[in-house]
């Protein structure tokens, strides 16, 4: 399956996120960019060429960002706040946290370059505890999109709900997870890509694409997986969740953010307080000082791959 | 070191920044070759830091506040002998402690940056306990114009003139670039030198890449007693390889292959004008 799909043409979501926003703003001058000399790492350039006036550059300022992104927001504007996911989630947390979510100004804080997108730049430009942080903070959804469709349906809809979103992008091309046969695309609802008794996986974001590759060798040792793309990690789709981990023997998440407080404590949490206890493991990245490398490389020593996801589900089956 | 001996450890400095640079396929060359002068005349005039005394509480503070030009530090830091310069070799390599930005796992950086806007207020502690602890250390710390607008850094200078930490200074890498655009345009820090003023500093402009000024203003500190220094660095991002001079894709442009042939052939012709 996984290699059927590898064939459909892809792209950085990154970038799929500028050609949206490109679309969107053809039609409603009121969306507007916000950067902090991060235009060019969020691809916008085309955009700020062709709607000079609908993006505003702040400088390398990012607590600045978020503030004027929440203070358009309060006027109507569609303000896609855009800058490193790094920086905005750390240094601009407070903002996030007062002026967009408490203050209820309907902000998309975009993370661009998230996770260990930045790979060798280090743990400054590292963002592992974007999930945690904004899972424990009231009134935001919190939305990594692992392939170009999910990326442009986030997109759009955030554009048009009026609610406070954080969605987070990489820069590797992402293959398509499926075709597309008319699905919806909602926040909060996650989307089976395969189906399986044996194991469940569940991943967001970047990790997604590597469970699905994990499926084919997975049934080749006679192990059936179901992998769902649980692109909004706050609010969870817990029906979902329950539904698939009843009928399970094990579980596994996999996300590119740090062990604790992500994707997969949010979901063993869920589960546990609801009585459901399977077998269950959480891959991420541990709680160490993380390893130099591209983003492949830092994946692949900790196991977020294809083969990492496999021996994991194997061990958990024994 | 005499000036000519000055000027050609810049130009041997730039000829490894670019060196490895090429090497790791990844590196922040423009404001790496703008600031070279600066640390050089630091390291190898200014500044009483050596591998031999980097543990007592006496020496001299260097925080690197643009972190991102860390093939310059790790060049400089390489030749004072704080480690073989092969390790350079691995830089931003799996496993590797040379990483994009300085790091305390590589011996004579002295903190973690990377992140624009940490260095300064870190600098202010550092300066503040000197000042506690009656030493005579001083704190330098190197800012890149494109980092003026974080509001941290005004916060930490409000800090240090209230302390009246006149044991710190300052440096601004005036580029006069950033990764999108000029300075000018994408946010104006200028009049930077009243700002730095009105926040109680004192101020002083300089040629950056001018080794003899340099080192002759640096070691005039402090500016004026009882205040912070800052020094306002003039300088050219891409600085000595005439195709990267004021050319914005610089900014963390990798050089190719002849590109950086050539670029070492300028390099080294400049050696014979010393
Ligand atoms: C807080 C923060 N925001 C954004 C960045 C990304 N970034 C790295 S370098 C840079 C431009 C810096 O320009 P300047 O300070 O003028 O440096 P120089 O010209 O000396 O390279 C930016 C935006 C960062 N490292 N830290
Ligand atoms: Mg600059």
């Amino acid at each position: 399956m996984a290699e059927q799909i590898n064939t459909l043409p892809y792209k950085a979501n990154l970038e799929v996120y500028s050609e949206t926003l490109q679309r969107l703003a053809e039609t409603d001058r009121n969306i507007i960019a916000v950067t902090s000399d991060s235009r060019g790492s969020g691809k916008l350039v085309p955009f700020g060429k062709k709607y000079p006036d609908q993006i505003i550059e702040v400088g390398i300022a990012e607590q600045n960002l978020v503030g004027v992104a929440a203070g358009l927001a309060s006027c109507g504007k569609k303000v896609f706040a855009t800058s490193p996911a790094c920086f905005l989630t750390a240094r601009a947390l407070e903002q996030i946290k007062n002026d967009v979510a408490y203050s209820n100004n309907p902000v998309n804080v975009i993370g661009i370059s998230a996770g260990v997108s930045y790979g060798a730049l280090g743990s400054t430009h590292h963002s592992l505890h974007d999930f945690a942080a904004l899972r424990a903070i009231n009134n935001i959804t919190v939305v990594a999109p692992a392939d170009n469709w999910e990326t442009a349906q986030a997109i759009e809809l955030a554009a048009n709900i009026d609610e406070p979103v954080y969605l987070r992008f990489g820069k590797k091309p992402m293959p398509l997870l499926k075709e597309n046969n008319n699905e919806k695309f909602e926040f909060g609802k996650g989307r089976v890509i395969a189906e399986g008794n044996d194991v469940l996986i569940i991943g967001c974001g970047e990790t997604v694409y590597p469970a699905l590759e994990a499926v084919q060798i997975l049934k080749e040792k006679g192990i059936a997986a179901t992998v769902v793309s649980m692109h909004t990690i706050k609010p969870l789709d817990t029906a979902l969740l329950a539904r698939l981990a009843s009928t399970c023997k094990a579980i596994v998440t996999v996300e590119e953010h740090s062990i604790y407080g992500g994707l997969g404590e949010a979901c063993a949490s869920y589960l546990l307080q609801h009585g459901i206890c399977k077998p269950f493991k959480i891959v991420g990245i541990p709680d160490e000082y993380t390893v130099t490398g591209s983003q492949g490389e830092i994946f692949d020593h900790y196991g977020i791959n294809k083969e990492g996801i496999s021996k994991v589900v194997e061990a958990l089956l024994k | 070191m005499t000036t000519k001996e000055l000027k050609q450890k810049s130009v041997e400095y730039r000829k490894k920044i670019l060196k490895y640079i090429v090497k790791a396929k990844a590196g922040h060359t423009g404001g790496s070759l703008s600031c070279t002068d600066i640390l050089n005349v630091l390291y190898n005039e200014v500044m009483n830091v050596s591998p031999e005394n980097f543990t007592s509480p006496d020496r001299d503070r260097y925080i690197q506040s643009k972190g991102h030009t860390v093939e310059a530090l790790f060049v400089v830091l390489a030749d004072q002998g704080f480690f073989p310069e092969e390790d350079l070799e691995t830089l931003c390599q799996y496993k590797s402690h040379y990483i994009g930005h300085p790091t305390r796992k590589v011996k004579g950086v002295e903190q973690n940056t990377g992140a624009l806007g940490h260095g300064l207020p870190i600098a202010v502690g550092t300066a503040l306990a000197g000042k506690l602890d009656q030493k005579n250390y001083k704190v330098y710390t190197l800012m890149g114009d494109g980092e003026m607008p974080e509001g941290s850094n005004w916060e930490a200078a409000l800090t240090a003139a209230h302390y009246k930490l006149d044991n710190l200074c300052v440096i601004v890498d005036k580029n006069t670039l950033q990764i999108t655009a000029s300075t000018a345009d994408v946010c104006n820090t200028d009049p930077l030198d009243e700002k730095w003023k009105s926040f109680g500093w004192a101020v002083k402009e300089v040629n950056g890449n001018d080794v003899d000024a340099l080192k002759e203003v640096l070691q005039s500190l402090p500016f004026e007693e009882g205040k912070p220094s800052v020094l306002i660095a003039h300088t050219t991002k891409g600085k000595g390889v005439s195709y990267m001079e004021n050319v914005l894709k610089w900014h963390h442009g990798v050089p190719t292959k002849d590109e950086y042939e050539q670029a070492i052939k300028e390099l080294d012709e400049s050696l014979l004008t010393i």
